[in-house]
């Protein structure tokens, strides 16, 4: 059944800290860097004014924010925090003890480009970065799906066991106003439910060691249970959206097909500018032309037997990267390559776009999808 | 085992024989009247006691890694206030950090200062044994001048570490903290009692515990605590306390230095310094001014303790 929603316009940001509202953290490690501000200013006015209850913790370092988030969650509490590029970086270290200890800490990320040279506007440069960190990561396209990724991700970081980064747009997205529906508190308190940890540091009666030393004969098992849980969370991922689609009547999936059907040419691409890409396809199918797009949505684990299945009609496939992967592959042209090898005789091109803040427009996927754009770099 | 003593760190644990952190450990955490939580960061204590699939602990027990021991109780300690609110955790719970030297000195020190600055309510304990040990002696801020360590080694050209100790609990001091005490492992009693005012302290507390490691410090195993007892016969690691202003009066008057144990004749750092292959070096006739420079440094540092209490 759908509940009772109410419109509203809002940015990102705003729609990230309202939806963290609606789950209840216990916890919440807070360091601050632009562009991912106003998620934790919105969530501290909640706490000022008594309408959240969450511990905020204003550390002194992004660092010092997941290491608290390890040890709030590692103690049995809710644990949310939020970040963005140098921040995330920062972090890069305890992102994989947080995996590692299978905690599930959700964390936003408003995406930004990284330094050298300095620069606090939106790419994926950052969360591509932390792509083997064991975290699972989401992407959104606009306001109305961090607000959703945001209750989906809690529930699904709980359920699997692994931490959890819901990624929007720096800027793009985080300083947007959008419009979008929400749900009352007491549909997503449900929906989330309460967080029932099997083991914590302050159940004193039955005492754990959180951060054991492995050795040769056993560091090898731990980390092959966590990639078995990793593997498994995209089944989770499933049902958790199925589910929320049926109180909200809105669907999501592993990755969104937008007129893919017959699609000779497909688009690849993750983030806001799927929505820019979505005019463009719009615009040459008006003209006859078949394209489609698809939309990564789950980014870890990597959908590749899906996306394989979903690509491998298609004569040519592009992939649009917002982030450089120095020496290599962009990083969505790698999986996109990976999930096709089998299917190898389609046509696939990379092009790297948006680096920095730099803007996307529609006439640009145009030309793209139409074959008149020659070169690795949308600059 | 004495059970008692076993209580809370059991035996069986891989630390060196003639280690100095094991009693420090069991005599701080003898001193808990309410359950306790332990943050632990990377380091000696950590490796010695956590082997899985064993572990030394019988009180909840965290590591995460090296810098952030400080930072992951803070985190700790919110979960416990914000569940405590909500009824799901009941009666009190203290939590303790223990870091080595380089996880707190300097690794960790920014994790530290803004826990100590955040006002968490916990006990930081520091076991300080003068360099990175668990990496094979590497020094560290707190290495004391004149040591030999393995990337501060006495040549032609070098008496060793050449740079004199970073004074940590001034630092601490700085964050005006209720309570901070400087202890040594050769002192249990006086361990003790510093352990329970830390752990009856409200908001952050800090101990700086002098904790021998025979391995580097080079001595026989037989000697840590003569060792220790040395260090502070000579005035090489005063024992005293500092009970900040605005802080809580533990251990002396508001902004007062008070020191737990003076001996009535220092003996010279000499005394102290030759008991160790790592200051071996300074008995060449050509270092015989190191030694008279050390010697002057731990009077210029004691005669300042003595100042600030007053007396």
């Amino acid at each position: 059944m759908i509940h009772s929603t109410k419109k509203l316009a809002l940015t990102g940001g705003y729609a990230a800290a309202l939806a963290l509202k609606q789950i209840e953290p216990d916890v919440m490690p807070v360091y601050p860097i632009t562009p991912q501000t106003p998620i934790i200013e919105t969530y501290a006015k909640f706490c000022a004014d008594g309408e959240a209850e969450t511990e905020m913790i204003e550390v002194e370092s992004e660092h010092s924010a997941m290491s608290a988030a390890v040890g709030a969650s590692a103690a049995g509490a809710r644990t949310v925090t939020a970040t963005s590029s140098q921040g995330l970086a920062l972090m890069n270290e305890i992102l994989y003890i947080a995996s590692g200890m299978r905690l599930p800490i959700l964390m936003l990320v408003s995406a930004r480009a990284l330094s050298a040279p300095l620069n606090i506007h939106g790419d994926h440069s950052d969360v591509m970065g932390a792509r083997d960190a064991g975290w699972i990561q989401i992407f959104c396209e606009n306001s109305q799906e961090v607000y959703d990724k945001t209750i989906i991700g809690m529930k699904l970081a709980e359920k699997v066991k692994l931490p959890v980064m819901v990624i929007m747009d720096g800027f793009n997205t985080s300083h947007s106003v959008e419009n979008l529906e929400v749900l009352d508190d007491k549909t997503v308190k449900k929906f989330v439910g309460e967080y029932r940890p099997e083991k914590h540091l302050l159940d004193i009666e039955n005492p754990v060691t959180y951060g054991a030393l492995a050795l040769q004969n056993v560091y090898f098992e731990f980390k092959i249970d966590q990639e078995e849980a990793m593997g498994k969370a995209a089944d989770e991922y499933e049902k958790i959206t199925g589910e929320y689609e049926k109180i909200s009547g809105r669907k999501y999936g592993l990755f969104e097909k937008y007129k893919t059907k017959e699609a000779e040419k497909i688009l690849v691409i993750a983030g806001s500018a799927a929505g820019t890409a979505k005019d463009a396809v719009d615009e040459l199918r008006k003209k006859g032309e078949k394209v489609g797009l698809l939309k990564i949505e789950l980014f870890r684990p990597f959908p590749y037997k899906e996306i394989s299945a979903a690509l491998k009609n298609a004569k040519e496939i592009i992939v649009m990267d917002r982030s450089l992967s120095s020496g290599s592959k962009p990083a969505i042209y790698s999986e996109v390559l990976c999930s096709m090898y089998n299917v190898s005789s389609i046509k696939t091109s990379s092009i790297v776009y948006g680096l920095g803040g730099r803007d996307v427009f529609k006439k640009q996927i145009e030309q793209i999808l139409e074959g008149k754009f020659n070169g690795n770099y949308l600059t | 085992m004495n059970k008692e003593l076993t209580k809370h760190f059991a035996q069986g644990h891989s630390s060196c024989a003639g280690c100095g952190f094991p009693a420090a450990v069991r005599t701080i955490l003898g001193e808990a009247k309410t359950p306790i939580v332990v943050a632990n960061a990377t380091g000696c204590l950590e490796v010695t006691s956590t082997i899985y699939p064993y572990s030394a602990w019988k009180v909840p027990y965290i590591h995460s890694a090296f810098e952030n021991a400080a930072a992951t109780i803070s985190g700790v300690e919110r979960a416990y206030k914000a569940l405590y609110r909500k009824g799901k955790i009941k009666g009190r719970i203290k939590f303790i950090v223990f870091g080595g030297d380089g996880g707190t000195y300097d690794i960790g020190l920014q994790s530290l200062s803004g826990a100590l600055e955040r006002g968490h309510d916990f006990v930081y304990v520091c076991y300080d044994n003068g360099g990175y040990m668990n990496t094979g002696n590497q020094r560290s801020s707190a290495t004391p001048y004149g040591a030999a360590t393995e990337t501060t080694p006495a040549g032609k050209e070098s008496f060793g570490k050449m740079e004199t100790r970073k004074n940590l609990m001034e630092i601490v001091n700085a964050h005006r903290v209720a309570y901070a005490a400087q202890a040594n492992v050769a002192y249990l009693q006086d361990l003790k009692k510093k352990a329970k005012k830390a752990l009856e302290t409200e908001g952050p507390s800090f101990l700086n515990v002098f904790s021998p490691c025979q391995n580097n410090w080079k001595f026989p195993t037989s000697q840590y605590v003569n060792v220790a007892k040395l260090a502070t016969e000579t005035n090489f690691w005063p024992l005293y306390e500092i009970s900040a202003i605005g802080g809580s009066a533990y251990g002396g008057e508001n902004g007062k230095y008070k020191i737990t144990h003076e001996p009535s004749q220092p003996k010279p750092i000499a005394e102290f310094l030759k008991t160790q292959g790592r200051f071996k070096h300074l008995f060449n006739e050509k270092n015989n001014p190191v030694i008279d420079r050390i010697q002057k440094m731990v009077n210029e540092e004691f005669a300042r303790i003595v100042s600030l209490t007053g007396e």
